[in-house]
This record gives C-alpha cells, sequence and structure tokens, in this order.
C-alpha cells in the first residue's frame, strides 16, 4: 500500500514536470473532488508546495543550494502540518555497485533528514530508508536519467 | 521489545517449498544417504584401476580442452544423464565432448586414440522401481586402464544429482582438481519494468537446470549467500518496508529476522565455519561492519570508520576480511583481521572498487572497478598485486566463486535506452583467468551466489 502510494506521488511528478500549473491542479484537484488544489497536508500537497525531492551529483551526499531551498520549504510545510509524518527515501544512480549503493541512498537520506531536523522537525516525525540503485526514478541510462536518481524523496507517511 | 528471532510474513511459495524440500531433500542434511556409491573394480585385466596423478593440468586444458569420448548411457533418463555430464563438461570449457554409442565389452582403445581422445565414459543406467542404479567407468584412452569405476544409487527424481557428481569424478580424475558440478547456485529472478522490479530469491542447479523461487516477490530482496553447510540463505528483504538480513533455512522454507539492528542491515556473508554473519549496518552518513554469532545472536561491532564500510568477505581461514571502504574519500578494497583493528587499502588502479569476495582457494579476491561511467570485473592477490581484468561492461558486478575457485559467476547488465528499453540484467560464469564467458539460462536475475559443493 504505502508503495503503491509512493508510486502515484512519483507519478504525480511526472504529470507536474511536463504538465503548466493549470493542468497540474486539474489533475490533483480531480482526485480530491471539488476542492481546487491538493488536500492540505498530502503527499501531493508537498509535492505542489515544497517540491518531495532533493537532487545530488555523483557519489555525494552534499546538498546543493537548491537541495536546500526545497528542503526549506518542505521544513515551512511540515511546520504547518505538524501532525504529519515523512519517509525519506535515498536513491542512487546505477553507476555504483549494489551494496555500497544501498549504504549511499541512506547517507542521501540522512542529509536531507538531518538539515530538516536543524530547521527543526522533530526527528521523531522523519524516518530514513534507500533502495540504492534497485528503484529508479528514470530508466534510461545517460546522464540526464542518473543525474534524476541520485536523490532523496519525501513522502508522506 | 523485539525478539531477535522472528518468522516473515507467511509466503505461499515458502511453504510449498518447505514441502517441497522435505519430499525431495535435495539440499543440506537432507541429501545425506540420498546417494550412495560402491566401487567397481576393473573389468578383464588384473585389477588395473590407475590410481596415479593426473597429467593434464587445468592451464593446459583452457588451451586444449581434454577430448573425452561420452558414449549414451541409454534411452530414457539414461540419455538424459549422459547429456548433463556432456553438458557439464563441454560447457566448463575445459573437455570436448565426443559423442559416441556404448562399446560393447572392452572398449576401443585404438579406434578412440585415432579420434584424439584421452578418456573414454562407458557404464549403463539400471532402473530399479523408483530409484537408479548408474554404473559409470572412467579409462585411460592412451593407457587402456581404468581410471575409475564406480556405482551409484539415488531416488529415480534424483538422476541429475548423479550426472554432476559423476562429471565432477571425471574433472577430478582428469585435471587433478575437485569439480564443482555438483552445486547450486541462489540468485535474485526479476521481472517487471524496471522503475519497480519485481524481486523473488530463487535457486537452482549449477548449470542452471531445475530453477525455483523462494519467495512470493512482494518485496524487495537481494543479495542471498550460502552457508558453508548449504542448508541456509542470509539474505536482505524490504518486508514491512523496513530492510534488513534474514535467515532462510532451504530444509524447511522458514525465514528468520537476523539482530535487530537500528539502520538498515546488509551485505551479509557467513562465517567459514558457519557460526557467524558478517554484515554491515548503516549508521548516520556511512555504515558499520558487524558479526553476529548464530548461536547466541550476540553481536560484535568491527569497524567505525564512519564512512561507508560494506560488503564484507571473509578469507576461506577466517581470519581476514576484505571489503570495500570509502574511508580514504573514494570506494576501495581493504584487508583487515577479522576481528577488527588496523584497516590496509589494496585497490589502487584507476577508479572506484567494490563488491569483493574471496576465493575459496585463497589466492584471489574478485572485485568490480568502476572507472568512466563502465564496470569492469577482476580479481587481485589478497596483497593487492597481480590486478586482472578478466571482463567488462555497462554493468558487472557481484562476482561469486564456484566451489573450487576455478569459475566466476556474476550479474552482467546492458544500458537502457531513454524509455528503459534495452535493459537486459542476467548471470555469466567466466574462467578466472578470462577464458570462457557464457551466459547461464537464468532468465532476467540477479546477485548470484554460488553454493559449496552439495554434500
Amino acid at each position: 500500500m504505502k508503495l503503491k502510494l509512493f508510486g502515484a506521488a512519483g507519478l504525480a511528478l511526472f504529470l507536474a514536470a511536463c504538465s503548466d500549473h493549470a493542468n497540474k491542479n486539474a489533475n490533483t484537484g480531480a482526485a480530491t473532488q471539488q476542492q481546487v488544489g491538493p488536500v492540505p497536508g498530502s503527499e501531493a500537497d508537498l509535492v505542489a508546495t515544497a517540491g518531495d525531492r532533493v537532487l545530488f551529483a555523483l557519489n555525494q551526499n552534499t546538498l546543493s543550494s537548491d537541495a536546500k531551498a526545497t528542503l526549506d520549504k518542505q521544513a515551512a510545510w511540515l511546520a504547518k502540518y505538524p501532525q504529519v509524518h515523512v519517509q525519506i527515501a535515498g536513491n542512487c544512480d546505477d553507476r555504483g555497485t549494489e551494496e555500497y549503493n544501498i549504504a549511499l541512498g541512506e547517507r542521501r537520506a540522512n542529509a536531507a533528514h538531518d538539515y530538516l531536523v536543524a530547521k527543526g522537525v522533530d526527528a521523531s516525525r522523519i524516518t530514513t530508508i534507500s533502495y540504492g540503485k534497485d528503484r529508479p526514478t528514470a530508466v534510461g541510462d545517460d546522464e540526464a536519467s542518473w543525474a534524476q536518481n541520485r536523490n532523496a524523496i519525501t513522502a508522506v507517511q | 521489545m523485539m525478539s531477535s528471532v522472528k518468522p516473515l510474513i507467511p509466503d505461499d511459495d515458502a511453504a510449498r517449498l518447505a514441502s517441497a524440500f522435505s519430499r525431495r531433500g535435495f539440499m543440506g542434511a537432507g541429501v545425506a544417504g540420498g546417494l550412495m556409491a560402491t566401487p567397481l573394480f576393473a573389468a578383464g585385466t588384473a585389477h588395473a584401476q590407475d590410481a596415479g596423478a593426473a597429467e593434464i593440468t587445468v592451464d593446459q586444458a583452457r588451451t586444449a580442452p581434454i577430448p573425452i569420448v561420452l558414449p549414451s548411457l541409454g534411452g530414457g533418463v539414461a540419455q538424459q544423464i549422459t547429456d548433463v555430464i556432456s553438458a557439464d563438461l563441454g560447457n566448463c570449457g575445459l573437455f570436448r565432448p565426443i559423442s559416441a554409442s556404448m562399446p560393447q565389452g572392452t572398449p576401443p582403445f585404438a579406434t578412440y586414440k585415432s579420434m584424439g581422445a584421452r578418456a573414454v565414459m562407458t557404464g549403463k543406467v539400471v532402473e530399479q522401481g523408483s530409484s537408479l542404479r548408474v554404473e559409470f567407468r572412467l579409462w585411460d584412452v592412451l593407457t587402456a586402464k581404468q581410471l575409475q569405476g564406480t556405482a551409484y544409487t539415488a531416488a529415480s527424481q534424483d538422476w541429475r544429482r548423479i550426472a554432476h557428481v559423476i562429471a565432477d569424478v571425471i574433472y577430478s580424475r582428469l585435471l587433478g582438481e575437485q569439480g564443482y558440478f555438483n552445486s547450486r547456485i541462489a540468485y535474485i529472478a526479476r521481472s517487471g519494468p524496471r522503475a519497480r522490479q519485481v524481486t523473488r530469491l530463487a535457486i537452482m542447479d549449477q548449470d542452471g537446470a531445475d530453477s525455483r523461487y523462494l519467495t512470493n516477490g512482494q518485496w524487495l530482496t537481494l543479495t542471498p549467500r550460502f552457508n558453508p553447510a548449504n542448508s541456509e540463505l542470509a539474505f536482505m528483504s524490504y518486508a514491512n518496508y523496513r530492510p534488513r538480513v534474514y535467515l532462510f533455512n532451504l530444509n524447511t522454507g522458514q525465514q528468520r529476522l537476523l539482530g535487530d539492528f537500528t539502520g538498515i542491515s546488509f551485505a551479509p556473508r557467513f562465517a567459514p565455519n558457519g557460526q557467524s554473519v558478517i554484515l554491515s549496518v548503516t549508521r548516520g552518513s556511512g555504515s558499520d561492519i558487524f558479526v553476529v554469532d548464530l548461536a547466541t545472536m550476540a553481536r560484535r561491532q568491527i569497524t567505525s570508520s564512519g564512512a561507508i564500510d560494506t560488503s564484507p568477505s571473509y578469507s576461506p581461514d577466517g581470519s581476514q576480511i576484505v571489503f570495500n571502504s570509502d574511508r580514504g574519500g573514494s570506494q576501495q578494497l581493504y584487508i583487515m583481521n577479522a576481528s577488527g583493528g588496523d584497516a590496509k587499502r589494496i585497490s589502487y588502479g584507476h577508479g572506484r572498487y567494490g563488491s569483493p569476495v574471496w576465493s575459496p582457494r585463497g589466492d584471489l579476491i574478485a572485485f568490480s572497478r568502476i572507472a568512466n561511467g563502465t564496470f569492469s570485473l577482476g580479481v587481485m592477490a589478497p596483497d593487492g598485486t597481480g590486478e586482472r581484468i578478466l571482463t567488462q561492461g555497462f554493468t558487472v558486478e557481484t562476482p561469486t566463486f564456484c566451489p573450487n575457485g576455478r569459475v566466476l559467476a556474476f550479474c552482467r547488465q546492458s544500458a537502457a535506452g531513454a524509455n528503459g528499453a534495452g535493459f537486459a540484467t542476467g548471470i555469466n560464469t567466466i574462467d578466472i583467468t578470462g577464458f570462457h564467458e557464457r551466459a547461464l539460462p537464468a532468465g532476467s536475475s540477479s546477485d548470484p551466489a554460488w553454493s559449496g559443493l552439495n554434500k
């Protein structure tokens, strides 16, 4: 169940990425009946308000300024919805070995986790997991796909 | 609060398998007594069984595979047994099987000699109710002497096992080294779209036959590893979204959690004595290596570098481990005493090094190396000297040695196009010299782990 939700969130992001704001609102709005825009405090709301993921450079867990900006918005969003718990999933491109990448993904999830905690989010609201290179967002094998797959994705629990 | 030994969620496939295992008893202790071997004395001339050392080395056979006459042992299952023996010997690259009809009486050695053959197998298969008796003789064509004569008796359903045992005897008598055909490979079977592959723990004979699933694919499952008795697998499962190491009992189909760590536990390998499992556990921005005693579940931490320390693998005598770590900045191979202490870096080539595994012979460490976005599979001596790349590709990783250390199985993957098309993942084998790479018929798969010889 949880993974299905996670998959739906990924799909929502793709839709968001390839459509304008009007379309995105139409998409999520359809799923939430009369409401305009996503349900407050939902995964879709997190995606729309803050963005659900940050990207990393090859073999790195350093947070870029873009990543920090996204996490600042996530922290603000989490402050607004104090009942929400999230899981941060770290992922890697497939240019590393399987076991090392499990630890590298966790390292990335932890970087996002630690940043959110430093911004005041209670650590008990955040869990981390790593899928190594086994759950690629982009299924191609080129620089653009790998860049998307080096990430930490925040999902509402 | 949580017990250290906990059953995994019920699994229909595992239950079905458990009954299959108890019925067939083809792994671990269940095998004991399943196969009976009795000597067959040399026919005709005195007891001229030649117990001398093999004249041909593996090195020689690589360049000139040994021609061996393998007449059909008969029809039906006898032909199937002949085919498996021939495939084992032919596929390992060290033999050139020659088919023939079974000679009556003394084999025509002069004829075989003129064909260039060095050895000939003779024998017959007798079906006795639900069991099989396979009489097998191996002859040296040049000296016209019997090298081996044995009658094997086993349940009919174990005919493949008899064939692999005979192929191992031929390998060992002609090359002077233990064979590896009577062994299995655990692996991960993969299906579905690349972004969300269904992964099942699976097991097959080393030749790809008799493949079966051990788990139902509900959870992401990775990195199976055999215990030395071949009766248990340690593996990683994302069951209940908590990625951790579990043990799978091959005799009963039962699964249990190994330890109860706060972080992700992964990268398990059994100690050579089978009494403990070494693994890594994530902590903060790195991962530490632990040893878990299987009798007491007591854990001992042996690294705490703060970096990623993972993929530990024991030397065959259990005194040392090789692992990879990015403590020096990039992922490299290190050697350390199995009890912990100072680690010595051994990899110094171009690129990052990972997934090391120690040969059962003790003389080599196999690894993956990643440079310029491409993987290489190689071996080096445990002191880091003599690095040799065996094969390269988009992804070639998770090497695992066959029981005699002469062959590696590994995962080979091809690059995907922009829409994911073109991605393929499978298991290949390659001789440790880089000679004779071939794909195993395992379908979409990864994470091979070779067992020891079946007991």
